[in-house]
């Protein structure tokens, strides 16, 4: 028997759609047979985690909680690997727009009302994100340094960063030794919606900035030429697209909207600076897949930030339910990708299984 | 002062173990053409079974053996899905990171906190060991040390003066041609693909169970990620993985050196990732050093056979 491969031109709207319900569905069914490897009944476990994050209107209220910086971050990473630009990164441009938002907060909140230190607060914080995006931008298109190391040895330095703030020059005063900057002041914290941690403000931006993503990719010539780089980059040269420009552009923009779910998470969650564990459970890991769940498109990323938020609520209840450690949902991660991926290649090409013609 | 120094080094040449197998197996996967982003979780994955392992025998050749096999295995995943279905390298290895850091931890989680009672015991190769300074740093060491410099030099000479290396590397630069010459292209890259995870794994076995005789989660903190460096640096040579390792495992304990001073650990911490930051960087900024950065030709491509 001979197995022939052959490339896929045209696809279904149906078709794509298919494949990708059915490499959701492998995933969970291989997460399932290692929660049986582990002597858990996988029906249940995974039952219970879809029950506990959309099952009931106080896990979907914190599900919306966590699809907020998903959603910010995947849209924003969806536009960098357009351009197969692999920032993996969102973690630590996550923190420094917290770090940036602190620091404007504490020093200038006390003396501004809400309506004045909260935008200066959105601004510090995209700037901070997107000024340590940039980085990994000009060290691979000046340097040729792979930008996977650079951003994830950036996530490393950053975290300790913070970590120095927070037991160090920022300790809190009014902490009594914990490893915390003082509380933001009133003015400084976003509202919540009724008794939800759901802050409606920022979820406004979470949707607003991924559709307006999306337009920036398919309707602007922006869009266009990230595309082209990603694409053919050597059809984009002849075009005359300026690569530093345009990548340091987008690597700002993408780092920036994970600077936006810092400040999110800071004055929305937890009103001060701490541990960088503590401020993101893994964000700018997740939203990696869920850009690719989302095809990488921008506007998709609202679906797709919503399941994974579903994931890690769902995660967190059955970690401490049935005692799993916290890694759990990696586990989660890692396999619905490597079948999303597998995913893709049956999208693109046609498998056929022949008997050898003697 | 003797003493000092000798302990420094002998700390840096363990530190530096892990990131020399690691590197050497990065280096074979990516002559081959194919990049696995994939270290961080298959140390990981080679650190929990290797501890578990040893812990519930009492053996920790076992140990190292188990590892060594869970890091091959996880590792056909990325061979299964970057060969034959021609997936996005990246995305792939990232995966595995996550599915090995993932699956660690939970295998894992039963065994935090529980010290190892068995351990690998030095070996203290006679005369030798008695040379001041580098008789403690090179003839008295556990038995990983010695492996992985046997590897290296295995892996060196088969790479520059055998008809392996020619295989592999021809696989790397130009699969066409190395199937016109009837080299089974997909199979040299499984192989090659297994051989890193296989390296990744020892790597990790090392860490739990001669470095810190103990298992945590996020225990190999970017050890993974470091090895991806390292192999460029290395400029995908295993003989220049060596000076890599042992210059990398000695920016690790001269953190804990620097410590009294006065300076804040957190900052110290920073080191070994700022130092690899700036190893790329003086790279690149070279005319030369861009140059020879060059990868192998097809890293990262997919191979569609009959193509071009």
């Amino acid at each position: 028997m001979t197995v022939t491969i052959l490339p896929r031109e045209k696809t279904s709207a149906l078709f794509n759609a298919l494949i990708l319900f059915g490499s959701l569905l492998a995933g969970l069914v291989a997460v399932g047979v290692v929660f049986l490897a582990k002597g858990i009944n996988p029906f249940f476990a995974i039952g219970e985690i879809f029950t506990a994050s959309f099952g009931s209107a106080f896990g979907f209220q914190e599900t919306l909680t966590k699809a907020i910086p998903l959603i910010l971050i995947g849209s924003g990473l969806a536009l960098a690997y357009r351009a197969k630009f692999w920032n993996i990164g969102a973690e630590s441009q996550l923190l420094l727009g917290a770090v940036f938002a602190t620091w404007i907060g504490l020093k200038f909140g006390p003396g501004l009302p809400a309506w004045a230190i909260l935008p200066l607060m959105f601004l510090a914080g995209f700037i901070g994100g997107g000024l340590w995006g940039l980085i990994p931008a000009i060290f691979k298109v000046k340097f040729g340094i792979n930008e996977v190391i650079s951003t994830l040895m950036l996530n490393y330095i950053a975290a300790e960063f913070v970590k120095f703030l927070v037991v160090g020059p920022w300790k809190g005063e009014t902490k009594y030794g914990y490893p915390y900057t003082d509380d933001l002041p009133t003015q400084a914290i976003l509202k919540h919606l009724g008794s939800t941690r759901i802050s409606l403000l920022m979820l406004v931006i979470a949707v607003c900035t991924a559709l307006v993503l999306a337009f920036l990719v398919y309707r602007t010539r922006f869009g266009y030429e990230i595309r082209v780089i990603g694409e053919n980059p050597e059809a984009g040269r002849y075009a005359g697209i300026d690569f530093f420009r345009t990548s340091l552009i987008m690597m700002f923009i993408s780092g920036g909207v994970a600077g936006l779910a810092g400040v999110g998470e800071l004055s929305s969650i937890h009103h001060h600076l701490s541990y960088p564990e503590t401020i993101s459970a893994g964000y700018g890991f997740t939203a990696i897949i869920v850009a690719w769940l989302g095809r990488l498109n921008p506007g998709f990323s609202i679906l797709s930030g919503l399941f994974f938020a579903g994931i890690i609520v769902g995660g967190d209840a059955i970690q401490m339910s049935m005692g799993l450690p916290a890694t759990t949902v990696n586990v989660f991660n890692g396999l619905i990708l490597i079948f999303l991926i597998t995913g893709d290649f049956l999208l693109n090409h046609r498998v056929r299984f022949q008997r050898r013609v003697l | 002062m003797l003493e000092i120094i000798t302990s420094i080094l002998v700390r840096t040449v363990v530190a530096g173990t892990p990131l020399l197998l690691g590197t050497l197996g990065e280096v074979i996967s990516e002559r081959a053409g194919i990049l696995n982003l994939g270290v961080e979780g298959m140390m990981s994955l080679g650190a929990a079974t290797g501890f578990i392992v040893t812990f519930t025998t009492g053996n920790p050749w076992l140990g190292l053996m188990a590892a060594t096999i869970a890091g091959a295995l996880i590792s056909v995943i990325h061979a299964f899905v970057t060969v034959s279905l021609r997936a996005n390298q990246v995305v792939s290895g990232l995966a595995l990171t996550m599915l090995g850091l993932g699956l660690s931890g939970l295998w894992g989680k039963p065994y935090i906190g529980r010290p190892l009672t068995t351990k690998m015991h030095a070996i203290r190769i006679p005369v030798l060991s008695d040379i001041p300074v580098i008789g403690k740093v090179l003839f008295y060491q556990d038995p990983y040390f010695y492996l992985s410099v046997a590897l290296g030099i295995l892996v060196w000479f088969l790479m520059k003066h055998t008809k392996v290396g020619i295989t592999v590397r021809s696989v790397g630069e130009n699969p066409k041609a190395a199937e016109t010459l009837g080299i089974n292209v997909a199979r040299v890259k499984y192989l090659c693909v297994m051989a890193g995870g296989a390296f990744a794994g020892m790597a990790g076995a090392h860490l739990s169970t001669a470095y810190s005789k103990s298992w945590i989660e996020g225990m190999t903190s970017g050890r993974g990620w470091i090895v991806i460096a390292l192999t460029i640096f290395a400029l995908w040579e295993p003989s220049r993985a060596f000076v890599g390792a042992y210059v990398f495992g000695g920016i690790f304990v001269i953190q804990y050196v620097l410590q009294p001073l006065g300076i804040s650990p957190n900052l110290l911490a920073m080191l070994p990732y700022a130092t690899t930051l700036g190893v790329l960087l003086f790279y690149g900024m070279s005319k030369k050093g861009k140059r020879r950065m060059s990868a192998p030709a097809t890293l990262g491509e997919p191979y569609i056979r009959g193509s071009r």
